[in-house]
């Protein structure tokens, strides 16, 4: 005898919202708990090293909004040497082509995401807020030499490290943070 | 005697007669009034996490230690709100509609006995007071439809009172099942006489209110006056401010109005072991309402035809077959052995629900209701 007509499938329905009870919400709560993002990631972000800088301004002269600022002097060895380098971010549109312009590699995208501030003011970026530094890590794009040494991945799992070097296999949908409530 | 009676009566020895009797009252009221109005803020807290927790979401937890105080919130921004008329609408039934609504729902906890004796009047037609009372909002929901001058609020309005009508037959009919058993409409003896829940006697008899008082405050699946995806908000499309607040009220109102009821009538009221009567009668409650949450998160709305299927093809005949096994077993059946009542009514209950989802199969598994 086939229950599919008496109303058994309400009940498989009802049994499937109850095994939801169970489970851990789907929801990301986002400034308590964020996505583990891929280390390949093209973030939004300008890195940019003053050692390989010869303050040529080819990035200045292609960002097609006339965004970065740069001021130099002509220092002893007959070589520039910049005094003002500012990327006002807030009109940046992040296409990337001062990072593929740049001759020297001194100039790279990042990878991380989060940069909205509380001020205007704050999203024009100075020489020293562009260093390199743990929070602001070259991403691969256009940056062949870089790109190497960013791990393997597939579409949805990556590799923390290398997996010569013993990296763990991260799946992109599980948490950085210990998932908690919000308060 | 209930307890406010007795309060009376001692008050009457030191008081003058007019204040004894205006002062319990009073206090009955306020304390009706505020148990209402406390428990439909935290049931819309907990239908809105439950909700969330049975869709994998967490629901409002950002306000307060879980969002405990996200209801308050909520109220106070639809307090703060404008509240617009629209101008072809007519004004003064604009008006009392949700009045309408939502006064009917406190005058339904007058005979909801919360323990022995805990009771605002012990009237001896109690059931036939909730029935008529309860039916009261359907024509403040008209109101409202009517009087926004709105084509969706109609509609909804003339669907709510086509629902009311059809769901309020195998309603009645299955508490007159209940009152059968019992002998006596008032809801105190309803609630004393069931040793047994009569949610174990008469299964049928419960499965056919709880559908019926759950299309009955409009709850899904049968949300077919608020349907959101086909009219809008229904019929408090053009209400904002205190009056759609009213409404809100209204609707969670209803909500545990019936959820006291369905315990009352089926799971025995205060009844219980152990708990003090208030407590179980609240934990009656709240598993109702849970249950009511769970189909809301499950099961998808109906059509209109479907659902006037549902209430004259299914539960009416469904309900009218029920009072007459009840009647039969009430009439023959020795009194002393009610477990034979629960195993034969069991069996009544499941061959009659086969067979009548049977009867609503057509054409190749296509299913009607």
């Amino acid at each position: 005898m086939k229950f599919e007509r008496y109303g058994i499938g309400i009940a498989k329905g009802m049994m499937v919202t109850f095994k939801h009870l169970f489970r851990s919400p789907i929801t990301v709560q986002y400034p308590e708990e964020k996505l583990a993002v891929s280390r390949r990631i093209r973030g939004n972000e300008l890195v940019w090293y003053p050692d390989r800088c010869t303050g040529c301004a080819t990035c200045a002269k292609s960002c097609p909004h006339g965004n970065i600022e740069i001021v130099t002097h002509v220092g002893d060895e007959n070589s520039y040497v910049v005094d003002k380098f500012e990327v006002d971010t807030g009109r940046c549109m992040f296409c990337g082509l001062c990072v593929e312009s740049c001759p020297y590699e001194a100039l790279a995208m990042g990878i991380s995401y989060e940069r909205a501030q509380y001020r205007r003011g704050d999203m024009v970026l100075s020489k020293d807020a562009l260093l390199l530094s743990d929070i602001r890590r070259p991403s691969g794009y256009a940056r062949p030499k870089v790109e190497v040494t960013l791990p393997k991945q597939t579409l949805l799992v990556y590799w923390d490290k290398d997996r010569e070097e013993g990296g763990q296999k991260v799946n992109f949908l599980t948490l950085s943070k210990k998932r908690g409530r919000g308060v | 005697m209930t307890l406010l009676e007795q309060f009376q009566l001692w008050l009457g020895s030191i008081w003058p007669e007019w204040a004894a009797y205006i002062t319990p009252a009073i206090i009955g009221v306020v304390v009706v009034l505020g148990f209402v109005l406390t428990t439909v803020i935290i049931f819309i807290y907990l239908e809105r996490r439950l909700l969330g927790r049975f869709q994998i979401r967490t629901g409002p937890n950002r306000l307060g230690p879980e969002g405990i105080f996200q209801p308050i919130a909520t109220a106070l921004k639809v307090l703060l709100k404008e509240d617009i008329v629209p101008a072809k609408a007519d004004k003064a039934v604009h008006w009392l509609a949700p009045v309408i609504v939502f006064a009917p729902i406190l005058l339904i906890f007058a005979v909801v006995p919360f323990g022995k004796g805990a009771i605002f009047t012990d009237l001896n037609v109690g059931i036939v007071y909730v029935v008529a009372i309860s039916s009261l909002s359907a024509v403040g929901i008209y109101m409202a439809g009517w009087a926004s001058s709105n084509k969706y609020a109609l509609i909804a309005a003339l669907r709510a009172v086509a629902q009311m009508v059809s769901y309020e037959l195998p309603v009645i009919l299955s508490i007159l099942g209940v009152v059968l058993m019992v002998g006596s409409l008032s809801m105190n003896q309803i609630v004393e006489s069931q040793s047994i829940p009569f949610i174990l006697l008469q299964p049928l008899g419960f499965v056919i209110f709880f559908l019926g008082t759950v299309a009955e405050m409009n709850r899904c699946p049968f949300d077919l006056l608020e349907a959101d995806s086909e009219i809008v908000a229904g019929y408090h499309t053009e209400y904002s401010g205190m009056k759609f607040a009213l409404f809100y009220l209204g609707e969670y109102g209803h909500a545990v109005a019936y959820s006291a009821i369905i315990a009352t009538l089926f799971l025995g009221g205060w009844q219980g072991p152990l708990l003090p009567p208030i407590i179980w009668f609240l934990i009656k409650i709240v598993a109702v309402f849970c249950f009511i949450v769970w189909m809301r998160a499950t099961l998808p709305r109906l059509r209109v035809d479907q659902l006037m299927a549902f209430a004259w093809k299914c539960l009416l005949p469904l309900a009218v077959i029920n009072l007459f096994i009840i009647a039969a077993e009430v009439l023959w059946l020795p009194e002393s052995m009610p477990w034979i009542m629960v195993v034969l009514n069991f069996a009544f209950a499941g061959v009659l629900i086969l067979l009548w989802s049977k009867l609503f199969t057509l054409g190749g598994g296509r299913v009607e209701v």
